[in-house]
């Protein structure tokens, strides 16, 4: 009879969790209030399930429980019963599928009008690139990366010559503009992650993924990793900055492009006197 | 209308093979250290399993001081925390998991329960166990090289496992991590081809497969998709292998490594995870459907009524069996594949949820106007309802493409797949253990530890990962040495973290209790006699218990399913399987 009380007070216990514990998803910043929608009917539906199982479990456990000269219905099986829940069930699971891949079907569709970014991941920092004046990112590879090409510019790619590149780990964006992330990685995986945006995907050696989403309010918001990238995991943190038009006008004159920064890098080096 | 026999399959069907008694082992070394009675192989399967198991818990143990209470302990360093982590989830799944349900409760119950005397190649049934033996060597071993084991997650992605980023990278910690699940993968296929040919070909007569106990079915399926999904992971081992010692780049592209430019080219990082989620679900239902089958009889024998929708029962495993193999991609929503792929999987892995929930409804069906026995068989029946419930709703947040992404990589997903792989799995092995002990050893186990043992298991395992749940939503991702305090944070974790740990401390220290009880009552237990659940399978009716090796004096003739309990008009609440007892009564159903 314990575990009837016991299994009332799960699901009671449960949802009072759930409804007033203060531990819930960070405010959004992003256009993707759609998943938030999509998740808080999720968390209805099977939470409606979870508390109708258990409940009628606790039930038929108190009401079925063994008493002295009680015996067991015998019954091997009930073909209308089972079909009737089979149905409701798919029923239940539609209602989520559906709306699911709708707002999926937007999550992998970028706007035309969304500028790009690059958003560049290696062992264990993040860097940025945007394209210069040309508008155009130029071609890069792991191939090219040395001392004064940290991100691996084609140096032949003359679209690769105004790209602006931001090291450092914080990078601007312009808010309510809608932003494709072009995602690159020159060792191992890493995830471009930021709570307030929802959207998350790998960045993958060798090959460029994106997601897109329009920044929806101002403020400073941390950058994590979330894909294993080895033992300083934990510790590859960055910031993107959303801000108004004028003031990211103002952060990307200051930025540097590739010529810049290779010029830059060329002039710090030790000066070689001879091959040897 | 199921199978439950009538009066015209009174008439058994002639015996297709001889009945062979297998030779009995005279030597010492022959019946108990290279022996090859599936019922004793069973148990150094599964005493194997736990011993490495018990590995696997201290280390869950470590990891969750570190995550509970951050900074307190010096010696776990961020390399050795990845070592936890990654060596506590390969134990669990693999040499756990896979081989107590397989190779433990497998071998045990197979020949048992069709009325077999044994395996059908004793022989190899006994190289698995050995083979088993050395991989779990091996992997032991990995702890005591330079370097130490693997740190590299259970999925070990490349191209970080084979790179110096990541602890035993560089050094030979991956190196015996393959090599282990090489050896392990090889063990298990011989193992494996006995269960799948024991069932197909060794029933005794009248035991058709629509009269099998759903433990068999459950077991049976799970061994056909592990005889199918494992060489994808052998392949994938062996080639990874490759890239870390002779060079070669199938998994690894261009790389520039901490400033210096590595010899690799050409190779997918992605073409790994295909290659592992291949396996990986399917492995997933490879450890849940021997634990729905055997929950499924758990619930019957103890709530005295037959399961409810037998025949249902039975499509649903081999449905759920056969869909897994087409949702492996749900592990890769954020991989960077083509996002296309995800309507596909997406669909899929939703489509999969409803056989599913049908297993869990028969169950509670079952217990509906049933004779309700609160054994703790049964107690841990109810709490792997409760916890299977509970992370199988989880996974449709996971499985639907993107409500996935924002949870996708955080402590929902570990919090998800222990409630529903880990926690939900372990209740039925323990209320297995309790079911079968009697017929293993004659006697009862202690039922006052076991109450501790199913109370603090059940109310402590929920603690730990129901709360998970949240630190994910919150935002903090998996696999993090320590989170820290990131503006994010709508709420510190802090607290969460350290009630979440001080479960987790007790919940494995009752399991102490737990393996007492079962040396204690090997000579203290209550004797039990052959059938003390008064069960109707098989397994119940040898003439002796333990039954010797051979199992049966005369092979049992079957003449009827396995869940006549309660039957109208009989004069006890159960019919054995093999009882010719027939009903006089109009009634079509009896």
């Amino acid at each position: 009879m314990l575990i009837a009380i016991v299994l009332v007070l799960i699901v009671a216990g449960s949802v009072a969790f759930h409804l007033y514990s203060p531990w819930w998803w960070t405010p959004i910043a992003s256009n993707w209030d759609y998943i938030d929608n999509t998740l808080v009917i999720t968390f209805w539906i099977t939470g409606a399930v979870f508390a109708a199982v258990i409940l009628f479990m606790a039930y038929c456990v108190g009401k079925y429980r063994h008493r002295p000269g009680h015996r067991a219905e015998f019954d091997p099986e009930n073909k209308k019963l089972e079909w009737w829940l089979t149905g409701v069930t798919a029923v239940g699971v539609a209602a989520m599928l559906v709306p699911g891949l709708f707002v999926w079907h937007q999550f992998v569709t970028v706007p035309d009008e969304a500028t790009e970014l690059e958003v560049f991941g290696q062992q264990w920092s993040w860097a940025y690139r945007l394209p210069g004046e040309d508008g155009v990112l130029g071609t890069a590879d792991a191939e090219w990366v040395d001392g004064e090409n940290p991100l691996g510019i084609n140096p032949h790619d003359r679209f690769g010559k105004d790209d602006i590149i931001v090291e450092g780990g914080e990078v601007y964006l312009p808010v309510d503009q809608p932003v494709k992330l072009l995602l690159r990685s020159i060792d191992v995986l890493h995830n471009f992650y930021v709570p307030e945006f929802r959207a998350k995907m790998d960045m993958v050696p060798g090959m460029v993924t994106y997601i897109w989403f329009t920044p929806t309010r101002t403020g400073a918001f941390e950058v994590l990793c979330a894909e294993y990238c080895g033992t300083a995991h934990p510790f590859m943190r960055g910031y993107v900055t959303v801000v108004e038009q004028e003031e990211y006008q103002e952060w990307l004159q200051e930025q540097l492009t590739f010529e810049e920064y290779a010029g830059n890098a060329r002039a710090s080096a030790p000066v070689q006197l001879a091959e040897n | 209308m199921v199978d439950r026999g009538s009066d015209e399959q009174m008439q058994l069907p002639p015996r297709e093979v001889a009945d062979v008694m297998p030779p009995h082992a005279h030597s010492w070394i022959g019946k108990y250290v290279f022996s090859q009675d599936a019922k004793y192989i069973a148990i150094q399967y599964s005493g194997t399993a736990v011993a490495i198991g018990l590995v696997a818990l201290v280390m869950s143990w470590l990891m969750r001081l570190q995550l509970g209470f951050p900074g307190t302990f010096d010696f776990i360093t961020p390399e050795a925390y990845y070592q936890f982590v990654t060596m506590h989830g390969m134990i669990m799944v693999i040499y756990l998991l896979t081989a107590i349900f397989l190779g433990g409760f497998g071998n045990y119950l197979i020949p048992l329960m069709v009325g077999a005397r044994d395996m059908v190649f004793p022989f190899v049934n006994m190289l698995s166990y050995w083979i088993y033996l050395l991989a779990v060597l091996v992997l032991v071993a990995s702890f005591f090289v330079p370097g130490g084991p693997t740190g590299a997650g259970w999925t070990l992605y490349p191209p970080q496992a084979i790179l110096s980023g990541t602890p035993g990278g560089a050094q030979s910690g991956i190196i015996l991590m393959l090599l282990s699940l090489i050896l392990f993968i090889i063990g298990f296929t011989m193992g494996g081809l006995n269960y799948a040919v024991t069932v197909l070909q060794a029933r005794t007569r009248g035991m058709t497969m629509m009269r099998l106990p759903l433990t068999v079915w459950g077991i049976f399926t799970a061994t056909v998709m592990a005889l199918l999904a494992f060489p994808a992971l052998f392949v994938a081992c062996v080639m990874m292998l490759f890239d870390r010692l002779l060079g070669t780049s199938f998994f690894m592209p261009t790389l520039v490594e901490l400033g210096e430019k590595l010899s690799y080219g050409g190779g997918s990082p992605i073409a790994f995870q295909h290659l592992f989620w291949f396996f990986g679900h399917p492995e997933v239902y490879i450890v849940a459907l021997p634990a729905f089958g055997i929950v499924s009889d758990l619930i019957a024998v103890h709530a005295r009524k037959n399961v409810f929708g037998y025949r249902m029962m039975v499509w649903a495993i081999v449905i759920i069996g056969a869909l897994s193999f087409i949702v492996w991609a749900h592990h890769m929503y954020v991989s960077g594949m083509h996002p296309w792929f995800g309507f596909f999987f997406a669909t899929t892995t939703l489509i999969i949820a409803i056989p599913t929930a049908i297993k869990v409804y028969n169950w509670v069906l079952t217990l509906w106007k049933g004779d309700i026995h609160l054994t703790i068989p049964m107690l841990f029946a109810l709490g792997f309802i409760v916890t299977f419930v509970n992370g199988g709703l989880t996974g449709l947040f996971l499985g639907n493409v993107v409500v996935d992404v924002p949870l996708s990589d955080t402590m929902f997903v570990v919090a998800h797949f222990h409630m529903v792989m880990g926690v939900a799995p372990i209740m039925v092995i323990f209320g297995a253990i309790y079911h079968w002990y009697p017929k293993m050893t004659g006697r009862m186990l202690n039922e006052a530890m076991g109450h501790i043992h199913f109370w603090v298991t059940f109310i402590g395992a929920y603690a730990v990962f129901f709360p998970m749940h949240y630190v994910g939503l919150v935002g903090v991702p998996r696999r993090y040495f320590e989170i820290g305090e990131p503006d994010f944070l709508t709420a510190p974790v802090d607290g969460l973290n350290a009630f979440i740990s001080s479960a987790a401390l007790i919940v494995g220290a009752v399991q102490v209790l737990f393996l007492f009880n079962i040396f204690w009552s090997l000579r203290h237990g209550r004797a039990s006699g052959g059938n003390p659940w008064r069960a109707t399978s098989l397994e119940w009716q040898t003439p002796e218990t333990p039954p010797r090796h051979g199992n049966w004096e005369e092979l049992p003739n079957v003449y009827r399913w396995a869940y006549d309990y309660s039957v109208p008009g009989a004069p006890e609440d159960y019919i054995a399987q093999n009882d010719p007892w027939v009903s006089n009564s109009e009634d079509t159903r009896l």
